[in-house]
């Protein structure tokens, strides 16, 4: 294990530890909920950004493998009730299943026409969704959380806690595929994909990995979402700003390295947080509208490619 | 039940509506089939045009046809303007797939923020003398609220066809199309071919939503529900064929009308884009690609 | 290694710039905050934008007076944009940053179930706007719900529908259901499907549409054409609502009851633009502009809402949901001053256990805090002849056929006569 490595995963251990901690420490409520909105959008923004991000294939149906999680566990919470723990793997592995099965279809789609049968799919997951009757169907279905739940004060600090602990890892494995002979690959297939197929990348097993980690950690995180609205109907479970935040956050970040995801989930996140609860109304479409053709048409890289070049250019001043 | 007459009923009502689907896809497939420009918000454009249509028709009591005819031209060059920002910053530098992609993204939201500023985000509807009314040919209904915009998506669709079949600017965008380097070396400006064909999709993007008034309300966050069905009609008529979009419009209304015919109307938007997801999958090129 | 823990220093900063920015504002004098979330924007923003000003109406007429126990009134409230997933938030910031002292719900059941487990939690009276059922499997005693559907909400949505159906001559035998996909609309056709089976009308057709995304509506009302209903019960939402109106004047469906659940035709935009071809339908309604209705304050409370709706491009006419949005916060001031307390238990405890006199009537609570008594009017739209503003807001246009209690004006019988 190299030194990098060992301090990183170090640093994701305390993080996990810190954010515990935190659930001790504070009462408000509302710092829990809305930071588990931010949170939420790190493993979404992460998630995308290791297919989208890494490998170059564009995803516009984050929404269908999140809806996917967050179904599972509801069909799950309506049989026998399991502990959270189990949702997650659950919805993780459903999600991961889906997400292999569209790893096959990169074989054939390339471009945007993989991104329009990923779209393509979740129409068709939601009207199915929307006909299952067991989950709530269209008409939707309440849930009711669990009332309390060990070493924690009340179910909002653990859902936060949980959600932290889960973008923590989703970024360690980012970074880790990232550092990886993966990583490497996958940005070669990025690059030209026949190039890097000549050069004896497996890339039919990369593209698969790809789509399939990128999936189950989309569904992780979409499985504790019943619990977190306590409402859940097809419309908001597949709602298309998880496509589009989840595209969006990579691309302010920057989309080549696991650090972009993370500063754009969580700047783009916050400031939709900040402006559900200070703007007027339609400030949040703006905002995003308008971050989204800024950043895309003034700083194409993302803000870490943006932050790259300021050092860059001082770097050169100095010498 | 399942009577003939049931069945043509079905049909017509259908192929009704996939005209004007067609209508809605016609602008796409120039900016995207040909041009590899994915303006994924052609559908807020469409619902732009709407919003343009219900202003005058409010006010003025302008026919939403006319209406949309009329605002075709400025939105040539809005397009003009939306084509000549995306090249600049995108196609100039070759990094448009997936940022170009993110820009007509934040685009789709910009519009509707504007529409829902101006307007607000009531539903709005236009008043014309035939909407409400319908005629019957022998056990076949037909209402004109539907027909007039398959007439006119039909008639875009032709209009469209011989402009590129028969027209020098047509054959020279076919051209770009195909090779851009070829035309070039024509003495021919491939940019400016592309910028022109672009404005053309933008105008009938904004005729589109004047049809889509028509037919129902319109509410300014209502593209959404298009962005699918429009791409699942390019596609599925194969990229940069107006045959094939025309095609691939009447399959999906009538896929659409036959199942809510016969199955019951929750499977509709399921199988229609079940059918795009098997031709994606089978023949991405569409059923008359290139 | 440097590199990294200067990435952690960054998130830290980053996390307190967010903290910072959440911190709430030194509060102003001695106010009494109300918070609510509501659908400023999304597909019920046109409607939860009307409820607001009707709010903001009571705040005036309140402070006007001196305000709630000679405390003023201030209303907190963010957008919820029409999505479930925002809902907890905003309340958490509300009783956690801004400390209001009272909730009310936002607009409609899917932004109202969100919320309740929060009211719960604290133990707070949470007043309920539009609910179909929200309480159900809460059960919470503190919760208010100002829509008049009744203790059995799903199934009293719909009865005056099928009671008027059993009382024609000769009794109609079939029923066709139609509704949109989605929560509202579902609720109430499976009410109405419970109350076929109770009158014994058999069901000939029960499909779903999808929605939003359905844009044609020709061959569902084909299909329900071919099936040959006596009655025709559709759940539907406004853009819905319009599709199915005029594809049935096309085809020339004519059930000889026709409408039930149909949200949006109590709209006055859309009642503009369909004109004439209202006349006939039997709708459940909640006011409208007859003699039997003019509960005290009702009209000193539209006239104010009339005034102001055109600026800001709301429901002209504001029948349907604004007076609701008053009497719910109406009803909450007036437990308030009655009680002499802001006390949410005490609170509680009055608003369960009285009558209350509202702008829309008088107002008794049950079973999960829906009405005790159902007060779903059926109204049947007759005599109009115009596509003007005018035309609605007179009386006899919007009949109420049901109940008999709030009857205005003849049930016209089958549907193609008062067509």
């Amino acid at each position: 294990m190299s030194k990098e490595r060992k301090l990183f995963l170090i640093v994701a251990a305390v993080l996990i530890v810190g954010s515990f901690l935190i659930t001790t420490q504070m009462e408000n409520r509302f710092y829990y909920k809305a930071a588990y909105v931010v949170l939420q959008y790190v493993v979404l923004a992460t998630a995308w950004n290791i297919l989208g991000g890494y490998t170059g294939y564009v995803n516009f149906g984050t929404a269908a493998f999140f809806a996917m999680g967050a179904y599972t566990a509801v069909a799950l919470i309506k049989t026998w009730k399991p502990p959270l723990y189990v949702l997650l793997v659950t919805g993780g592995l459903v999600s991961g299943l889906l997400g292999l099965g569209i790893g096959y279809l990169t074989l054939r789609l390339k471009g945007v026409f993989f991104s329009i049968a990923t779209l393509a799919l979740a129409v068709v997951l939601q009207m199915i969704i929307s006909n299952w009757s067991y989950v709530g169907g269209g008409a939707g279905t309440a849930i009711l959380k669990p009332r309390s739940v060990p070493l924690f004060s009340n179910y909002d600090e653990f859902l936060f806690f949980v959600m932290a602990a889960l973008a923590v890892v989703s970024v360690a494995v980012a970074w880790l595929i990232e550092k990886s002979w993966i990583g490497r690959g996958m940005a070669a297939i990025r690059d030209n994909e026949e190039a890097a197929e000549c050069m004896g990348v497996p890339i039919l097993k990369l593209k698969l990995f790809a789509t399939t980690v990128s999936g189950a950690l989309m569904g992780i995180a979409g499985a504790p979402f019943s619990y977190f609205v306590v409402y859940i109907e097809p419309t908001s479970a597949f709602h298309l700003d998880y496509a589009v935040n989840s595209l969006a956050m990579p691309m302010i970040g920057g989309t080549t390295t696991w650090l972009g995801p993370l500063v754009g989930a969580v700047l783009v996140g916050t400031a939709q947080q900040i402006a559900t609860v200070t703007l007027s109304s339609e400030m949040n479409l703006l905002i995003v509208g308008s971050l989204l053709v800024g950043f895309v048409v003034f700083a194409p890289d993302g803000l870490v490619g943006l932050f790259g070049k300021i050092r860059a250019r001082l770097a050169g001043r100095e010498a | 039940m399942l009577s003939i007459e049931f069945l043509l009923n079905a049909l017509i009502a259908g192929l009704l509506l996939g005209g004007f689907y067609a209508a809605m896809s016609a602008g796409l497939s120039l900016s995207f089939g040909l041009l590899d420009v994915v303006n994924i918000a052609h559908p807020a454009f469409i619902i732009f045009g709407s919003y343009l249509t219900f202003y005058v028709n409010e006010h003025f009591g302008f026919d939403p046809i006319l209406a949309g005819l009329v605002f075709a031209v400025p939105s040539y060059f809005l397009g003009v303007a939306v084509y000549r920002i995306y090249y600049n910053c995108f196609e100039k530098t070759g990094a448009e797939s997936l940022r170009g992609l993110v820009f007509f993204f934040g685009l789709f939201f910009l519009i509707e923020v504007i529409l829902i500023i101006t307007y607000g985000v009531d539903y709005r509807l236009v008043r014309a003398f035939y909407i409400g009314k319908s005629t019957s040919i022998g056990s076949v209904g037909i209402a004109y609220r539907l027909f007039v915009p398959f007439l006119v998506g039909g008639m875009l669709a032709a209009v469209l066809y011989l402009f590129l079949t028969k027209t020098f600017f047509g054959r020279a965008i076919m051209g770009v199309a195909q090779d851009s380097l070829a035309v070039q070396l024509m003495g021919v400006d491939p940019i400016r071919i592309k910028t022109v064909a672009f404005g053309i999709g933008i105008a009938t993007a904004v005729i589109a939503g004047s049809l889509l008034i028509i037919i129902g309300p319109v509410e300014p966050t209502i593209g959404r529900e298009y962005i699918g069905r429009v791409f699942a009609v390019t596609v599925l008529g194969g990229l940069g064929s107006m045959t094939g979009t025309l095609v691939g419009g009447l399959i999906l209304g009538v896929a659409e009308s036959f199942t809510s015919s016969f199955f019951g109307p929750s499977w509709a938007l399921a199988v229609s884009f079940g059918i795009l997801l098997i031709c994606l999958a089978v023949r991405p090129s569409g059923l008359f690609g290139r | 290694m440097g590199r990294i823990i200067r990435h952690v220093i960054l998130g830290f900063a980053l996390l307190l710039a967010v903290s910072i920015a959440f911190t709430p504002a030194a509060h102003a004098a001695k106010e009494v905050k109300i918070g609510f979330s509501m659908a400023l924007t999304g597909p019920l923003g046109p409607a939860g934008k009307a409820a607001l000003l009707a709010m903001q109406i009571w705040r005036d007429d309140v402070n006007a007076k001196g305000g709630l126990l000679g405390r003023k009134v201030k209303l907190v409230y963010y957008d919820d944009q029409t999505k479930p997933a925002n809902v907890p938030g905003i309340y958490a910031k509300l009783l956690d940053v801004d400390k209001v002292d009272f909730i009310v719900s936002g607009y409609g059941t899917n932004l109202i179930v969100p919320a309740l487990p929060i009211a719960m939690e604290r133990g707070m009276v949470f007043m309920g706007l539009f609910g179909l059922d929200a309480n159900a499997k809460f059960k919470y005693n503190n919760y208010f719900q100002i829509m008049p559907a009744g203790p059995d909400p799903i199934v009293d949505w719909s009865r005056g529908f099928f009671e008027l159906a059993a009382k024609q001559k000769p009794r109609p035998k079939t029923i066709a259901l139609l509704s949109a996909d989605a929560e509202f609309a579902r609720n109430a056709v499976a009410g109405a499907r419970r109350n076929a089976k109770k009158f014994g009308f058999k069901i000939v057709y029960d499909k779903r549409y999808p929605f939003p995304g359905t844009t044609d509506f020709t061959p569902i009302l084909r299909a329900v054409k071919a099936a040959n209903p006596d009655l025709f019960y559709v759940g539907s939402y406004p853009g819905g609502s319009v599709g199915i109106v005029k594809a049935a004047h096309e085809i020339k469906l004519e059930p000889k009851l026709f409408g039930g659940g149909m949200v949006g035709l109590q709209y006055t935009a859309i009642q503009m633009n369909l004109g004439k071809l209202l006349n006939g339908i039997t709708d459940y309604w909640f006011w409208a502009p007859e003699k039997t209705l003019k509960f005290p304050g009702i009209e000193a409370f539209l006239a104010k809402y009339q005034k102001e709706a055109p600026k800001q491009k709301l429901d002209p006419l504001g029948y349907y949901l604004p007076p609701f949005a008053y009497a719910y916060v109406q009803l909450l001031g007036n437990a308030i001053e009655a009680t002499k307390s802001f006390d949410q238990a005490k609170v509680g405890a009055y608003i369960r256990n009285n009558t209350h006199s509202t702008v829309v009537g008088d107002v008794k609570f049950g079973k999960n805090g829906e009405w005790a008594t159902s007060r779903t009017f059926q109204v049947q739209l007759q005599n109009i002849e115009s596509n003007k503003m005018s035309e609605f807001s007179k009386a006899g246009k919007m009949v109420v056929v049901y109940p008999e209690e709030f009857k205005s004006g003849n049930f016209i019988y089958p549907y193609a006569k008062g067509k």
